[in-house]
């Protein structure tokens, strides 16, 4: 009921430029809602704002009935926003298995035990372990993570958000730059998270198929403002969508 | 293991060359007899430890900081004038202990949270800025440091050269109040070094591994890094002052040239760049090659000098003049950095995973 992630009037100013044009949305557990628009609408500065990386010029973020707008980045982590990368962003030097341990560590609060040997901590390693295997990345365990294909660096970054168990999962386009037979791990991965009822999946997407077979609603950012919002049948036929970002017929699969 | 807290060299040639300095330090009383020897042995515990502590900062957290001497100074300052103004007994070196270290600790504490929220860099300059302001702060309240000159003092009567433990010797070495004092630095040094390799290994330090990689991603996880670099770097303060109260207590002296002075903090830079950062066993590697090099090298180029020029080797007679030294030292430094980036440590680790 109060577990509500939502944003009121939120907007972000550079200068002169309005990235984001006071957006307001509330996003409801058990949904899974897909944010499309063009190139530069705004759909990744809104989910900074969400996650804390932006702080808003104006508005606010709330969630479970807290309001977050104040709040840092690793706070907003700690109340359960996990956010996955656009731009691939890992430790590089750090093997996969320890990738994700550290975000398992991050999330059992192990934030300052300096006394004890991290190895020792067989939970949070097995727990590691259970994500690798959900991302099938077992056996690039002991690679460092600059070493990896492109397509496996991105399950890598989906694996460190599955870690954190957050509550509200947001996804920067999961799947870029992926090849074809990678894509179904990921796409998998985000369908079961929509089978539990209790997560909010927040998903940035360009591939219109993919937001087709995933998403439960659409909201469409255009200039930083939200110009629709619904189911995605009538969203993709509306006309301010054709004529804002499809650009041309609904089926095709892409506007970018 | 426990005692290296799983974190092994890695490497057999690098195993054999840390058990050989840890046994020539161990032994080096009477491996090495003669005033000298031992002093050079002890500079190495003491900048191993003082190298390691500040690899905590640079290697593992990523962040540079250029108030690591004054740290090291503070430990220094507190104990030499505790000794200094009240006599020498234990209780005042525990003193000087027990105002310098809280002392160190709230420095680094003062200085991480006015800087570390911000960029990297600005926290460096800001090191740099405190350092330097302390530096001439000791110079200038002379009545109390001894300004340029410091302070020489005596230490509690166990560790004065003229004490003998016990009459005889042990291998023909008569264990003095300078070997007592030797055995002093030399197992603190260790056990506070082992400490470090503990925290580098904990959860704690793998956390600061992840800050260095990419902040902004630890950030997304959850992790408070302002918190994690401010604890690095209270930690490495206390651990460098303990640093500097043990220099002290080896030198009975202490003043701006051997704690302060900024060609320690080069020195440093220079020993934890050599073994290797973001490796612990670097320091010890970095620490033993560099002072021994600072120690031996002159000599060495000194008869190489002579030899040649008895050999009638037509050499240009000033390049092997042992007042060219630090010629030869950068030289060496230049090279060692750019045919061993990651330092000897990443060097040989490196071999290790590639055979």
């Amino acid at each position: 009921m109060s577990t509500h992630l939502e944003t009121r009037d939120l907007t972000i100013r550079f200068g002169g430029h309005v990235a984001v044009d006071s957006v307001t949305c509330a996003f409801r557990p058990g949904e899974l809602t897909a944010i499309v628009g063009p190139n530069g609408a705004g759909k990744t500065t809104y989910f900074n704002l969400i996650s804390g990386q932006l702080r808003a010029s104006a508005g606010q973020v709330l969630f479970a009935g807290e309001d977050l707008t104040r709040l840092s980045a690793p706070l907003r982590a700690r109340r359960g926003l996990g956010r996955a990368f656009q731009l691939t962003n890992l430790f590089p030097n750090l093997t996969v298995a320890e990738n994700i341990r550290l975000s398992v560590q991050a999330t059992r609060g192990v934030h300052y035990e300096m006394l004890r040997v991290w190895s020792k901590r067989r939970d949070l390693i097995a727990r590691a372990d259970e994500v690798l295997e959900q991302v099938a990345l077992s056996a690039r365990r002991n690679v460092a993570a600059a070493a990896l294909s492109h397509g496996d660096q991105r399950k890598l970054e989906v694996g460190m958000m599955l870690a954190l168990e957050p509550a509200v999962f947001m996804f920067d386009e999961p799947t870029a730059g992926m090849s074809v037979d990678e894509v179904p791990v990921v796409l998998d991965l985000i369908a079961k998270l929509k089978r539990d009822a209790s997560k909010i999946v927040l998903l940035v997407e360009h591939k219109m198929d993919v937001v087709r077979s995933l998403a439960d609603r659409i909201i469409v950012l255009h200039n930083g403002r939200l110009v629709a919002d619904g189911v995605p049948a009538e969203v993709i036929a509306s006309a301010i969508v054709q004529e804002a970002y499809l650009g041309t017929a609904p089926t095709q699969a892409s506007a970018a | 293991m426990m005692i290296l807290s799983g974190d092994r060299p890695r490497n057999a040639v690098l195993s054999v060359i840390l058990a050989a300095i840890l046994l020539a330090l161990a032994f080096a009383p009477f491996l090495f007899p003669g005033s000298k020897p031992l002093n050079v042995a002890a500079k190495i515990c003491i900048f191993a430890l003082l190298v390691a502590s500040y690899d905590l900062l640079l290697g593992y957290t990523g962040i540079v900081s250029f108030a690591h001497t004054m740290f090291f100074g503070i430990g220094a300052y507190g104990v030499a004038l505790a000794l200094f103004n009240y006599g020498p007994s234990w209780s005042m070196i525990a003193l000087g202990i027990i105002v310098a270290l809280p002392l160190a600790a709230l420095l680094a504490l003062a200085i991480g949270l006015f800087s570390l929220r911000v960029q990297a860099i600005f926290f460096s300059m800001v090191t740099l800025a405190v350092a330097s302001a302390f530096a001439v702060l000791a110079s200038q309240l002379s009545w109390l440091t001894g300004g340029e000159d410091g302070r020489s003092f005596q230490v509690p009567p166990v560790l004065r050269p003229g004490n003998r433990l016990f009459d005889g010797e042990i291998f023909g070495v008569a264990f003095n109040g300078r070997v007592v004092s030797y055995y002093l630095v030399f197992i603190a040094c260790a056990a506070l070094f082992l400490l470090l390799l503990r925290i580098v290994n904990s959860p704690f330090g793998r956390v600061l591994q992840a800050i260095r990689e990419s902040p902004f991603r630890a950030e997304a996880l959850g992790y408070r890094i302002v918190v994690h670099r401010t604890l690095a770097n209270v930690t490495a303060a206390l651990i460098a002052a303990a640093a500097g109260a043990l220099n002290a207590i080896w030198l009975h002296y202490t003043g701006p040239e051997t704690s302060l002075s900024f060609s320690i903090m080069l020195d440093i830079l220079v020993m934890v760049v050599i073994g290797g950062m973001g490796t612990m066993y670097g320091a010890v590697i970095g620490a033993t090659l560099y002072i021994l090099a600072q120690n031996y090298l002159q000599a060495l180029m000194g008869s190489a000098s002579s030899m040649a020029a008895s050999a009638g080797v037509p050499l240009e007679p000033g390049l092997f003049h042992p007042d060219r030294w630090l010629l030869w030292l950068g030289i060496l430094f230049i090279l060692s950095v750019r045919f061993f980036p990651t330092g000897i440590v990443g060097r040989l680790r490196q071999g290790a995973t590639k055979a």
